[in-house]
């Protein structure tokens, strides 16, 4: 699978990441590098197969749907890059 | 250096509580090794003050008789766990100034033990590397050298730091997280032992993510029984993580009976690759040796996906890290770029702050989970891991453990293997299919190259069956005699000195 500037771009879109024009092209390079090595998963059978999605067989607990935290808030808005009236702030996103 | 920062961690409990020296002398002797080898660049952020309170701390409460299962000892952090009020940062500059208001929970239980922190270790850039190479900080350097070779080396990743400060006797023992072989790896190439325990086993919460579904914590130390006391320590259920096993943490230094008679061993013919230096075959062939002279009986076995681990990984963990490091976006912490919108905040913020490995990650991992490709390549991804982890199963049918390298190749030197990120994933090839099955693994360091460099041999055990693999690298560990140290940063080599046993 070779990837293109324009495929490339759309990704960094989706990703939130600035990709200057000028290295949308080599980044293609090395992701349809890495891709085309991945290209050989494509020789396995997996008909059947289940996808596995958990790690250790074990059913996700559940707990209590009570508040059991909170009241950190200042704590929490010490590491705000730009914290405003006690809240997080970001560039305005309603006209 | 003194030779109180070249005791194994029981040593130093054993010293510690027979009051033959203080846990403040103790902290004090690391203190002043790091000072002379930080050189290494191998921590990234010193609590010297933080180390001799605890310390003192340590010693009030040896005084009393009382004191936890790691009382006074001195250990690295890898920069990737939480630490309440001490810098954090992944060694990305997207965490710029981070001080979590939380500790990490493996952390936690190693104050709460006793130990005494010394610092934050290097590592890859979000653990994303198998050199060191990537973090913002800048490369660790191995402390061993090859002989009549002074070109500097890395010392594997992504926990780098963590590695060398053991190596270079630094800490007494470190922790770091392993994804893909990132405990083992450095481990195998720095000559000391790493553990990547079960998946489940050690608690996530507050550990910076990567790809959760394989992360794990685990112990770096200068002995095998060093590390099940240090995974002892770290391990058990926390409701905080979800996928932390609700099961008791057994003795696993009580596993280690030095008895490994009537076990079955594995040795999976598909681990034996091409190029792969002739020193690493020689020796797997003397661990195969070693364990059959203690009693166990080696059987050959199958692993036939092996081939696929590797490329399986490197859809599943870029989609799991595209996934977490959404949460970098200038907003609630680290580095914020500005922009004239939201959008143009978050991607000027991420594009600034994020080195280009991450970048790589996150945009193949974007893409294998984007529509249109996420069947083709994450959901085949998740068969072939299904596939991957019934091979181990079918495998354990015969054995009760598998012995393997840690390692294609040992240490090689600061900017080789940069040009194509390929090659350097092969790095991994032997340390992914454990990550990928959620298996406990441990490296231990067993030989030496021609040149003088230490090569790990791993162990693989059943799930949530760290014991056997703790007997097994006992009794390995004993076989091998591993005595080799690394030379001093610029000094000289010191191989073959014997070690204070």
């Amino acid at each position: 699978m070779a990837l293109d500037k324009t495929i490339v771009a759309k990704i960094a879109m989706l990703a939130r990441i600035e990709v200057p024009d000028r290295e949308l092209e080599p980044l293609a390079g090395e992701l349809t590098r890495i891709l085309t090595w991945i290209e050989q998963l494509k020789e396995v059978d997996v008909t059947g197969v289940e996808p596995m999605t958990k790690v250790a067989q074990m059913k996700m607990p559940m707990r209590d749907d009570v508040v059991d935290d909170g009241g950190d808030r200042d704590a929490i808005l010490r590491n705000a890059p730009q914290p405003a009236h006690g809240f997080f702030a970001v560039p305005k996103v309603v006209e | 250096m003194s030779d109180l920062a070249r005791l194994t961690m029981f040593e130093a409990r054993s010293g510690l509580r027979a009051k033959k020296f203080s846990a403040r002398e103790l902290a004090q002797a690391h203190l002043a090794a790091m000072a002379a080898a930080r050189s290494l660049n191998a921590f990234i952020t010193e609590t010297p003050d933080r180390a001799l309170a605890q310390a003192d701390a340590s010693d009030a409460r040896l005084a009393r008789g009382d004191g936890g299962m790691l009382e006074g000892l001195p250990l690295a952090i890898k920069d990737l766990f939480c630490t309440k009020d001490v810098l954090t940062t992944a060694c990305s500059h997207i965490l710029d100034g981070f001080r979590p208001p939380y500790e990490s929970t493996v952390t936690a239980k190693l104050w709460q033990a006793g130990a005494v922190m010394l610092g934050k270790t290097n590592l890859d850039e979000f653990a994303m590397g198998s050199s060191n190479a990537t973090s913002c900080r800048g490369p660790v350097e191995n402390p061993w050298r090859r002989r009549g070779d002074n070109r500097p080396l890395v010392p594997g990743g992504s926990s780098g730091g963590s590695a060398a400060a053991v190596a270079a006797r630094m800490a007494l023992g470190a922790i770091g997280t392993d994804t893909g072989g990132s405990i083992r790896q450095p481990a195998s190439f720095c000559g000391v032992v790493g553990v990547k325990p079960t998946y489940g086993r050690c608690s996530r919460w507050g550990v910076v993510a990567f790809a959760s579904s394989l992360d794990q914590a685990g112990p770096m130390t200068r002995s095998v029984s060093d590390a099940a006391l240090l995974l002892a320590a770290m391990a058990g259920h926390d409701p905080k993580d979800s996928t932390s096993a609700p099961l008791a943490v057994p003795d696993f230094n009580a596993a280690m009976t030095g008895d490994i008679h009537g076990l079955k061993i594995g040795v999976p013919t598909e681990y034996r690759v091409d190029g792969m230096p002739m020193a690493i075959e020689a020796l797997w062939r003397d661990g195969i040796a070693w364990l059959k002279e203690a009693g166990a009986t080696p059987v050959e076995i199958s692993l036939p996906m092996t081939k696929y681990a590797l490329p399986t990984y490197y859809i599943i963990a870029p989609a799991e890290a595209s996934s977490n490091l959404a949460r970098y976006d200038g907003v609630r912490f680290g580095l914020r770029v500005p922009g004239d919108s939201l959008d143009a905040m978050y991607e000027k913020t991420r594009a600034a702050g994020f080195g280009a490995e991450v970048k790589r990650r996150v945009l193949i991992g974007t893409y294998v989970l984007s529509a249109g490709y996420y069947d083709a390549y994450y959901v085949r991804a998740q068969k072939i891991r299904t596939l991957i982890a019934r091979d181990f199963a079918q495998a354990f049918e015969q054995c009760d453990a598998i012995l393997t390298p840690t390692t294609p190749s040992p240490a090689f030197a600061i900017g080789e293997r940069q040009d194509d990120p390929v090659t350097m994933y092969l790095n991994d090839v032997f340390t992914v299919p454990a990550n990928l099955a959620g298996l406990p693994a441990i490296s231990l360091p067993a030989g030496l190259t021609e040149d003088g460099l230490p090569l790990g041999l791993q162990i693989i055990g059943r799930a949530f069956d760290e014991q056997t693999m703790f007997r097994v690298a006992g009794v390995l560990e004993s076989a091998a005699a591993f005595v080799a140290e690394p030379g001093q940063p610029g000094g000289v080599e010191r191989t073959m000195a014997a070690r204070g046993t």
